[in-house]
């Protein structure tokens, strides 16, 4: 498998995790290590910033190929996603940034305005930008031309599980990137997962579908082979599908007569 | 529009007989649905949804961990003052059931604080009567910066205020504001609050709308439940939460469940509600609302809360005091209501682990305003 680069730092894994939802530090933990992930978003706002070396949740995360992710969940502006970019760029030392408004509670749903605001203050600012957007292949392009660092385009509705119900657009955004696309939000199942990296997804974010399993760690394990299969199914060249058999030149044939 | 203006649309009574008329088939349609309206709340919180409680429960309890994850939001109250002119016949705090009256001052809240961060809280819930005198805008604009630094989230049940008022007060953290209804009889709200500001009814009723105007991040709602027939109230209460959800759709919102307790001289309920009722209720609103949060507090029993963790859950209060200076200033003067679980924080974090379940204690930065 291809390592993924992002802002010039290698990924030998392509599935990305996030840290919510879990019954525990504990299990949160085994479940990561099990994903063989190694870049984690964690809110922000679940952190105590000012003491960040207490804090239980990162000390479950202390491993060296790990990297973190800083997200700004539970912002509604731009201006407020580039202040709390900043105070996770002092708390947890890394200036990448995974920007997430959402103004919207009850969907999640990202703010297209705001977002390509902050996206381009917080280039400016020094930081490796990863936002979370509708799959908007205009949006997509847009926040490229503004310098981030990858695009993190959604399958359906967070926490939703319902797999890649914006797949056509995924399609057209994979198709014309110039800069890494993640599919983040809506991945329920191994095969969701499998599918996004079959078409040529760079990455997948899962989190609801491992934090809420019966087991989460055995089920981060058997994201860890879907993601694994599906970049492996779209390296090696995925055939075409086709309903019924294709003979091999049936229109051209009589030229061989 | 306001709500008050959707309200006025329904009658008490026809939405009562309406609600006692849902058949067994109305709660099966209900159950198999993906999204639930009104009417489907309406069967599910009816006497036709009994026979189905397992089924709502294993619902709920799906949706909830879906949605929130195994994790249960801990906050706590401070009590600042329990000066009140109102006359609330339920309320321990009421004006005229005689009690030594106290408003902590800012030491006294240094007190407080220092007491509740000791127990690990983040989030903080200010308690207060209605007596704009000594604890009104001018009160909570003073305290307010006093708290702030202390603690990631804070929340407020006081009196209803003006938009305006609470404009001033969401830049220096207000997050959240809890503003229960009591009950939506409008004769009884009356009978209940013959005295004082809060009797005006569409005031209390139209304070949502003005929290959402303002551009507040959180809202409570709420009926006290020993008032009114509860089914009939908690319909007006979703229908409140589904106008206000549609209104002022960046904010979130919290629903509580309060029974009434005992308390020094206090009223007894009108209206009985058993726990498997209460059960209903909780598992009714999870599956008409998937994104609202619902909060138990430490009114419930022991036995009661621990089983709740996993049915719907979302927020819970633990080792409460409901009186003024009730952490470490004077833990010995009268509360607002008996406390029915007594244990501390850290039991029923513990508690909470114990099942599974991860109890979050900071789920906000003040660096996102309020």
């Amino acid at each position: 498998m291809e390592p993924l680069i992002i802002a010039g730092q290698p990924f030998t894994s392509r599935l990305f995790t996030g840290t919510g939802k879990f019954g525990s530090a504990a299990q949160m933990e085994a479940a990561i290590l099990a994903s063989g992930s190694e870049l984690v978003t964690v809110a922000l706002k679940r952190i105590d910033t000012a003491h960040s070396l207490q804090d239980d949740m990162l000390q479950h995360l202390q491993h060296p190929h790990i990297h973190l992710l800083p997200n700004t969940s539970g912002v509604r502006t731009a201006k407020e996603a580039v202040y709390a970019a900043q105070l996770a760029r002092e708390a947890l030392e890394t200036n990448w940034i995974k920007l997430e408004i959402h103004p919207d509670p009850k969907y999640l749903l990202p703010d297209p305005v705001e977002t390509l605001e902050a996206a381009a203050s917080l280039v400016k600012l020094g930081f490796v930008v990863l936002p979370y957007v509708h799959a908007d292949p205009v949006l997509c392009k847009r926040l490229e031309d503004a310098g981030v660092a990858a695009v993190m385009p959604l399958g359906s509705p967070i926490g939703s599980n319902k797999g890649l119900r914006t797949l056509d657009f995924l399609e057209i955004i994979i198709s014309q990137s110039r800069v890494p696309v993640i599919v983040d939000a809506g991945i329920g199942a191994p095969s969701h997962a499998a599918q996004a990296m079959e078409m040529g997804a760079a990455a997948v974010l899962v989190n609801t579908a491992i934090a809420v399993a019966r087991q989460p760690e055995k089920m981060a394990d058997a994201f860890r082979q879907a993601v694994i299969a599906g970049r492996e199914a779209y390296e090696a060249g995925l055939g075409t599908a086709s309903v019924k058999a294709n003979a091999s030149s049936p229109l051209l044939a009589f030229l061989d007569e | 529009m306001r709500f008050e203006s959707v309200f006025r649309q329904y009658s008490w009574n026809d939405v009562k007989a309406a609600i006692y008329s849902k058949t067994a088939k109305d709660v099966e349609m209900a159950l198999e649905k993906k999204q639930r309206g009104l009417e489907d709340f309406m069967a599910l919180i009816s006497p036709a949804a009994a026979p189905y409680l397992e089924r709502m429960a294993l619902i709920s309890r799906q949706l909830t961990q879906q949605r929130f994850g195994k994790t249960i939001q801990l906050y706590v109250p401070l009590y600042l003052s329990n000066e009140c002119q109102n006359i609330c016949t339920y309320c321990g705090f009421s004006y005229d059931n005689p009690l030594k009256r106290k408003t902590l001052s800012g030491a006294e809240i240094l007190q407080e604080v220092n007491a509740i961060r000791e127990m690990g809280y983040e989030h903080v819930l200010l308690v207060t009567g209605e007596a704009s005198q000594t604890v009104g805008l001018e009160y909570f604009m003073k305290v307010m910066p006093l708290i702030r630094r202390h603690f990631s989230q804070i929340s407020m049940e006081v009196q209803p205020m003006d938009q305006e008022d609470y404009e001033q007060l969401i830049p220096l953290g207000l997050h959240s504001v809890l503003v229960y209804q009591e009950t939506y009889h409008e004769e009884d709200y009356r009978k209940h609050h013959p005295k004082g500001k809060k009797s005006r009814f569409s005031y209390r009723l139209e304070t949502p709308d003005r929290l959402g105007l303002a551009g507040i991040h959180k809202i409570g709602l709420g009926v006290l439940i020993g008032l009114e027939d509860w089914r009939t109230d908690s319909f007006f209460t979703a229908l409140h939460l589904d106008y206000l959800q549609r209104t002022y759709w960046q904010t979130r919102y919290s629903i509580s469940f309060p029974r009434l307790r005992p308390f020094s001289g206090g009223l007894a309920p009108k209206v009985d509600m058993k726990d498997r009722e209460l059960v209903q209720l909780i598992c009714a609103y999870r599956l008409f609302n998937e994104d609202v949060e619902l909060s138990l507090s430490t009114r419930e029993s022991e036995k009661f809360r621990d089983h709740l963790v996993q049915l719907g859950i979302t927020t819970m209060s633990a080792g409460s005091k409901t009186n003024p200076g009730g952490y470490a200033v004077d833990p010995q003067s009268l509360e607002q209501f008996e406390i029915s679980d007594e244990r501390s924080a850290a039991t029923i974090a513990a508690m909470i682990r114990e099942q599974g379940y991860e109890p979050v204690w900071k789920d906000w930065s003040p660096v996102f305003g309020g």
